[in-house]
């Protein structure tokens, strides 16, 4: 557990840099997150899959994988991927201040 | 009402995937009968590049994409073909496996076979006549032979059954009582539920301990118990006469170790082994005579023990994926 500053804040994250209490979260975080990981602006769409994610996550306890999220976030796989290249479930959960989806075991 | 209704398995919901070459260059083992097409297909196999695919979790039995990529690393070395064919494993997961200490330890292992992992590898089309699969962000990976496992996906009932199931139509369950969060008067066991642990055998036997207890629990109206811990406990044959062998839970990862005695074992956890591929061979045996009758062996308990496990691998803040 590393101990780093988000949007002038210290928050704890994880190895990879997620999150690891989601109540610490606030938007300009997120904002910050997204820029370190390359995505400038995040836009209406963005926004609309990283408040799905943590509407889930804190309903549930459970982020969506990425499967879900196509399914049920109103985002189509596609373009989860145009708006977060390489991982969308990863990133969006990354972004949205909540712990790593886990791939089922 | 216990719902059992399983898994099933969704190849169509992948584009391209059933289309031209579906059962002569492409196949999937997760089915009897994908899996004896598949077997006639490497009966005539040349070589080239062998690619095994999983298409998305959650599968039945995670460990069973590795066992291929090791059982067909031997059998081609057997048939004097393993020169002339790559093996190629590409998973939607960033590593081997979901958890880190087994991840690490059977990457190690795909490495020294030579199985290519292809890691955040998400599958989105097939490319039947050129023989090509392409990730949603666009990787091509070209094949001779491809192993899919396709999407999986619970019963058509659970998901048109309002709120019984999740989205992708398994019964949302209390992980721990196997009670459908849907209705007081409905449980469910194995594939068809939504529990975070593997889609196995091992798994839906633990479980029946718990679901049993609390059916009889609930007619007789007293508290649920809170049991099932996520016990999941499987064998994964290596080639050469070699298997290993996965103990976990929800909350503690396959670690290295002994099994079902600590120090004694006789069978190590988390490491190839002789040992390890004559108990499956002797689990065989107990499958029939033992856990079909419904007669319980001894030492082999439903939650898991920590007794005989190696702890000191775990990252200091006990990192579970």
């Amino acid at each position: 557990m590393t101990t780093v500053t988000l949007a002038g804040k210290p928050v704890e994250v994880d190895a990879e840099g997620f999150l690891e209490k989601p109540e610490d979260w606030t938007k300009e975080m997120g904002g910050e997150i997204a820029r370190s990981a390359g995505i400038e602006k995040l836009t209406e769409r963005h926004w609309q899959v990283i408040d799905f994610m943590r509407k889930t996550y804190l309903d549930t306890g459970s982020a969506p994988s990425m499967r879900a999220l196509g399914k049920t976030s109103g985002v189509a796989i596609k373009e989860l991927y145009e708006l977060f290249p390489k991982g969308p479930a990863k990133l969006a959960a990354k972004i949205g201040g909540i712990p790593k989806p886990r791939g089922c075991v | 009402m216990i719902v059992a209704s399983g898994a099933e398995l969704l190849p169509e919901e992948t584009e391209g995937l059933t289309g031209p070459g579906w059962g002569e260059t492409a196949f999937t083992y997760y089915s009897v009968e994908g899996a004896a097409a598949l077997h006639k297909a490497m009966q005539s196999f040349k070589g080239g590049r062998l690619v095994v695919n999983i298409v998305d979790m959650p599968i039945k039995c995670p460990i069973a994409p590795l066992e291929f990529c090791f059982l067909s690393d031997w059998w081609l070395r057997k048939r004097g073909l393993r020169q002339k064919t790559e093996i190629v494993l590409a998973t939607p997961l960033d590593g081997a496996f979901t958890k880190p200490v087994a991840a690490k330890m059977l990457g190690e292992l795909l490495e020294k076979k030579k199985v290519l992992v292809e890691t955040e590898y998400s599958a989105g089309r097939v490319d039947g006549e050129a023989r090509k699969l392409y990730s949603w962000d666009e990787r091509e990976l070209a094949y001779d032979l491809l192993v899919s496992i396709p999407l999986h996906g619970g019963s058509p009932f659970v998901e048109s059954s309002e709120e019984l199931g999740d989205e992708l139509g398994f019964v949302s369950v209390d992980q721990n009582t196997l009670q459908a969060k849907v209705a007081a008067n409905v449980f469910a066991i194995g594939d068809a539920t939504n529990v975070p642990t593997s889609k196995a055998g091992a798994v839906a036997h633990f479980q029946a301990e718990t679901l049993i207890e609390n059916v009889d629990r609930f007619l007789a109206g007293t508290e649920l118990e809170k049991s099932f811990d996520g016990h999941a406990n499987c064998f994964i044959e290596t080639g050469y006469g070699k298997a290993l062998l996965l103990d976990f839970n929800y909350e503690v990862e396959p670690l290295p170790g002994k099994f079902p005695f600590p120090v004694l074992g006789p069978m190590p956890l988390l490491k190839e082994s002789r040992l390890d591929h004559l108990g499956k061979l002797a689990f065989r045996q107990l499958y029939w005579h033992m856990l079909l009758p419904g007669r319980r062996i001894p030492t082999i308990s439903a939650q898991l023990k920590m007794a005989g496990k190696d702890t000191s691998l775990l990252r200091p803040e006990g990192g579970n994926g």
